[in-house]
């Protein structure tokens, strides 16, 4: 899987109430929720944002409750793909069991631009490439099989998959 | 790679479930699971999430646990519908290991105890203290109920390989010190996060003298401070634990002398004094000295931290022949029917029910305040469990305070919080 997209920086430590408040979490909804991506570190997130779009983040990503709400909402904001240093474990398994690509990558990319600066990402090869500068980060690549549940949508749909091939 | 020794417990058993040599921290691995576990709370969300499916059955019916522990015997309509998913769920697909009230008990006291678990196994359970199995020298872990739902359809679940800490408890532990002393001093000194995604591999002089009880404990509250698992290596304790519970064979798996741990603790515990965890946060520990003179109004023994017979036995020793302090409500609850049974027996419901406790059949009840010991406004509770968090027993406004079976008999007793050396 190749991903193209315009970036958007955030820090260290971005908790699941910073990616969707508590009180939105009466809906399950992955549009709704998107629509509060965000809000509560930078409020004018969810205009911004389009469909393709790359976040880019420090350490710890997504630490703080296990609602599998956060990762939703990005997913529903149409981000293609999340790439920080490192990932809070529950989000990391929620992330990859909602099918939304995520990406460890140990390189410091805080220095780059949101909004303007894009980023090739390729999944299989776990390379990130500057589409302007044509600089080259490098990120562990997913075995197979993780591949599969990201691109199928995620772990239920992997599963729908692997029993229908069994029958 | 084939002669490299420098593997970890856990990264042997991940690698042998997944069919590799060798595993490494980071490898993402997709790993057979022997035994996948859930609750009244979270295994109706994987039952949902598994009918999509469209199975007429589950991968194995040996290898399914379902315990509904948390919210029974049922407390209201909402949770005896949810308990219901779970009978109904076990019936349709012959789930053996499907445990009712009355023959039921809180599933990480429960598991162990009925021979479901052993050295070298891999265990997912739908439940954060699913940890508490590594203290019989199995990989187990918490996930969520979309990966419990995965697991009983296909057996299989994804883990990424944790880096081990490795912690070395040496000395002679004093009385009334026990395995809760020890894993609440290391997550005070770690804090929450301190083995964040870690194993944590507990050894040392400290540990091999721990009984099993008190080593369940230990590897109970691995996620406490922040840790995917705990594990203990089995030894001869171990193995004594094991006779007659588990039919069969199972190869224990042990770390490589030159195992490569990203973190070495070393603490001297021969002088340890009984940990208390003050609210709001499990790593909020200070000695009991320092929490001497705290007046309580609630005293809970049990949960899957410190509801064992061990358990039971300590704190009967302490409160026998005493009385519960008049403002204090002293409730007690055997982990498990058997653990329950067998208090009967030894004589030690006697003792609680002489001292003026209140003994209830197993259940998790006050541990996540879900009932059987709400706090009200403004109440500070002790008790065994393992988190204190804001409104964890209750009011937003009360408090818990976490300690051993000891200090909270002791305390139960002066109606405020205590070292029994002191109150004995
Ligand atoms: S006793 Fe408490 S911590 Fe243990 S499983 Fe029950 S609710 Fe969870």
């Amino acid at each position: 899987m190749i991903f193209e997209g315009k970036i958007w920086v955030f820090g260290d430590n971005i908790d699941t109430d910073a990616i969707v408040a508590a009180r939105y979490l009466s809906t399950y909804d992955p549009a709704e929720l998107a629509e509060h991506l965000m809000e509560d570190i930078k409020p004018d997130f969810s205009g911004l944002v389009s469909s393709g779009d790359i976040i880019v983040a420090g350490n710890n990503f997504g630490c703080g409750s296990s609602r599998e709400h956060a990762p939703l909402a990005i997913k529903g904001a149409g981000v293609s793909c999340v790439i920080a240093r490192s990932f809070a474990r529950i989000f990391f398994r929620n992330a990859i069991n909602i099918g939304l690509p995520i990406l460890e990558c140990s390189d410091d990319l805080s220095h780059l631009q949101s909004g303007e600066d894009r980023l090739q990402v390729n999944l299989d090869e776990g390379l990130i490439t500057h589409l302007q500068t044509g600089d080259a980060y490098k990120s562990a690549p997913f075995p197979p099989f993780m591949q599969e549940i990201i691109s199928r949508g995620g772990l239920v749909e992997y599963v729908m998959l692997r029993i229908e091939n069994e029958k | 790679m084939r002669n490299s020794n420098n593997s970890t417990m856990v990264e042997k058993i991940l690698a042998a479930h997944a069919d590799k040599e060798k595993v490494a921290p980071g490898d993402l691995v997709n790993a057979r699971v022997d035994l996948a576990l859930g609750n009244d709370i979270t295994a109706p969300v994987a039952i949902r999430e598994f009918m999509r499916f469209g199975l007429d059955r589950v991968f194995d019916p040996d290898k399914i646990v379902l315990v509904p522990d948390h919210f029974t015997p049922n407390k209201d309509i909402a949770s005896a519908e949810q308990a219901a998913a779970l009978r109904n769920f076990a019936k349709q697909y012959a789930i053996k290991n499907y445990f009712e009230v009355g023959r039921m008990g809180i599933e990480h006291a429960l598991l162990p105890e009925q021979g479901l678990v052993w050295p070298g196994m891999v265990i997912i359970g739908a439940d954060s203290h699913t940890c508490t199995y590594g203290a019989l020298g199995a990989f187990s872990t918490g996930v969520g109920s979309t990966d419990l739902a995965a697991a009983m359809a296909l057996g299989e679940a994804w883990f990424k390989v944790p880096p081990t800490m490795r912690f070395e408890y040496e000395g002679k532990l004093p009385p009334y010190v026990g395995g809760k002393d020890l894993i609440l001093y290391t997550i005070g000194q770690i804090g929450v996060d301190g083995a964040r995604y870690r194993a944590m591999e507990f050894v040392g002089s400290a540990v091999d003298n721990l009984s099993m009880d008190g080593r369940l404990t230990m590897a109970n509250m691995a996620v406490e401070a922040g840790g995917k698992c705990g594990y203990i290596q089995p030894d001869e304790i171990t193995l004594e634990y094991l006779k007659g519970r588990v039919v069969g064979d199972y190869t224990a798996v042990y770390s490589d002398q030159d195992a490569g741990y990203e973190k070495i603790y070393k603490f001297d515990v021969s002088d340890l004094e009984p940990q208390i965890a003050f609210p709001p946060s499990p790593d909020n520990v200070r000695p009991v000295s320092e929490a001497s003179g705290i007046d309580i109004q609630q005293v809970v023994i049990g949960s899957c931290t410190n509801g064992r017979i061990e358990d039971l036995r300590l704190a009967a020793s302490v409160i026998k022949n005493k009385r519960v302090h008049p403002e204090v409500r002293l409730l007690i609850i055997p982990a498990t029917q058997d653990i329950y049974r067998q208090a009967m027996e030894e004589g030690l419901l006697k003792i609680f029910i002489e001292a003026e406790a209140a003994v209830s059949t197993p259940t998790c009840g006050p541990c996540l305040g879900g009932h059987m010991g709400i706090l009200a406004r403004g109440e500070k509770a002790l008790a065994t469990t393992n988190r204190n968090f804001v409104g964890r027993m209750g009011h937003p406004e009360s408090e818990v305070y976490l300690c051993n079976p000891a200090v909270a008999a002791a305390s139960a007793v002066t109606g405020t919080i205590v070292d029994p050396k002191e109150a004995i």
